[in-house]
This record gives structure tokens, sequence and C-alpha cells, in this order.
């Protein structure tokens, strides 16, 4: 499967809130930030944790956030940063 | 008391109450596995105790390593796994990042969907890795959780949280403390301490 992003692309993670087991955690659901690395591709948990087959593999990329983007109220320097590994799937283009 | 001596034997609570359902279907799955022929018992057992056995030992020797050979240290930045596989370490399945402190950057590991772990470098977690505090907290406050650890980090050092969601797993390289040239591999090895890896403090000074 060919990634949609490369590093340095800006990205929105989906708003959305499907049940089921789901590797984007909720805190970031929503938030903006830039592709920090191509992970690779990895069967879609969402689907292996179902027994199924997690085919096709999904891109994974590391994706890079602000704090202060991230937490209202966050205290700490403007460079302070999260990085969160996220699926394809649930990214846009921002 | 019993027998007349007096001082008191320290005792922990038993924890034997019934079984949660997940411990259950632990158990039925590994009896039908051994049932069906598809693992031993003996084979379960070994699985435990090399599960048990790792430490943080191989991580120290991963990032002593790294400080001494920048070639290699350049290679543990750009892949991890294959890098810890060229010392011996048996990676599995798991994809290794390693991320570098520098004078501009902090790095700090968490889990916060649950408790992934570099185990092949670290071995079993500390409990307080897994608690809930420390998961939601560093993703938050991280200054203030480092605080509590004791390590404080200037506002001109930015702190990179890694939230480890999903198939990587994170070590961090510590930078390497200064009085410590020529040191070899071993000495420099018995300052990286467990916690430094994880990045909730600094390696220890020599």
């Amino acid at each position: 499967m060919s990634a949609r992003f490369k590093p340095g692309d800006r990205v929105a993670v989906r708003r959305a809130y499907p049940p089921g087991h789901i590797r984007t955690p909720f805190y970031i659901r929503g938030k903006a930030g830039v592709i920090e690395r191509l992970c690779g591709s990895f069967g879609n948990p969402e689907e292996l944790a179902y027994g199924r087959s997690g085919r096709p593999a999904q891109p994974l990329y590391r994706v890079r956030f602000r704090q202060d983007q991230v937490w209202p109220g966050y205290t700490g320097p403007a460079a302070d940063t999260v990085d969160i590994e996220i699926y394809e799937h649930w990214l846009e283009p921002a | 008391m019993h027998d007349g001596h007096a001082h008191p034997h320290p005792t922990a609570p038993d924890h034997d109450g019934p079984l949660t359902d997940y411990q259950l279907m632990e158990i039925a799955v590994r009896e039908l596995l051994i049932e069906k022929g598809v693992l031993t018992a003996d084979e379960i057992r070994g699985a435990v105790e090399a599960m048990d056995a790792r430490s943080p030992a191989e991580g120290a020797r991963v990032v002593a390593h790294a400080w001494v050979d920048p070639a290699y240290k350049g290679r543990l930045l750009a892949n991890g796994t294959a890098a810890c596989e060229e010392l011996g370490i048996d990676m599995g399945i798991v994809k290794l990042v390693v991320v570098e402190n520098t004078a501009d950057v902090h790095n700090v590991i968490v889990c916060t969907l649950c408790s992934c772990y570099p185990r092949a470098l670290l071995g079993l977690p500390p409990d307080w890795y897994k608690s809930r505090a420390y998961r939601a907290r560093t993703v938050r406050e991280p200054r203030a959780v480092l605080r509590e650890f004791g390590t404080a980090i200037p506002d001109r050092v930015a702190v990179r949280v890694h939230d480890s969601t999903a198939d990587m797993r994170y070590l961090v390289l510590p930078a390497r403390p200064a009085g410590t040239d020529g040191w070899n591999e071993a000495r420099l090895a018995a300052l990286v301490t467990r916690d430094s890896m994880i990045g909730v403090t600094l390696p220890r000074l020599p």
C-alpha cells in the first residue's frame, strides 16, 4: 500500500468515535500536527482485535503535535511536543 | 506472635480470591493449547522465564555502545531494531525507535492506551509505568511528572513526549555524561539506568 503522506506534511486526526479496539487516543482526535516519519505498514489493529486478517496493511505514521495546541492552558514552552503513532485511515490533510 | 518469640514477621496479604474472567480465560486457553499439542507446559514456562530474565542491562549495553561508536549511534537512530539485533539482542516482532536526548531536546516515553514497553531491552515495566496517573499525566503535564521524579528540565530544552500507541516501541538514548572521556563500555553502561532510558531521569553522574 502506498503512503498518502510524507514527513513534513500537515495532517489532522479525524474526529470520530467508533466503537471497538482503537489505537488512536481520544485526546488527539480533531488535533492537527506534522508527519514526523512513516513507520511502515502494519495490520489494522481494529480488525486484528476481532480475529480478522487486518489486511490491507495500513501505513503507520509518527505525527508530532505541539503540546500548547493539544492541551488548553498548557504551561510549558511552545517547543514542547508529543509524538503519537497514528494509522493512515485516521488522518486527513490539514 | 507464636511460641513466645516476640519479633513480628512481615506478612503480605494473600491475594487468592476468586479468579477474574480474564484469568480464567488465560487458564482455559493455556490448557487447550497444551491439550491440542500446540505448546508444551515446559515451553510456556520457559517463555515466562525468558521474559523475567530480561533486564535493563541489555538497554544499557546498547546505549554505552552508541556512546563510544558514532557510526553505531547513527545506525541505532536510523533503525533501532536492526542496530539492537547487530548486538545479538532478539527483538522479536517489535520495531524499535530510539530517540536521542540532546542539548535542546529531552525525550520521555509513555503508553497512554496500555503499557507498551521495550521489554527486550528493559525487561518488565515498573508498576508506576503502568499506573493510570503516569499514563494520563505524562502526556498532559510532562514537566510536572518529571519534577516528581527529581528531574528538572530547563525551559530552553524542549520536552518531547512519545506516546507508544501502536506497533513501535521506544528507547531514550540519554546524553553521555561529561567527565567520562576514555571510559570503556562496561563502565559507561553502569551509568545507564532503566529510568534514564524511559526518560524520567538522567544517567548517573561519574
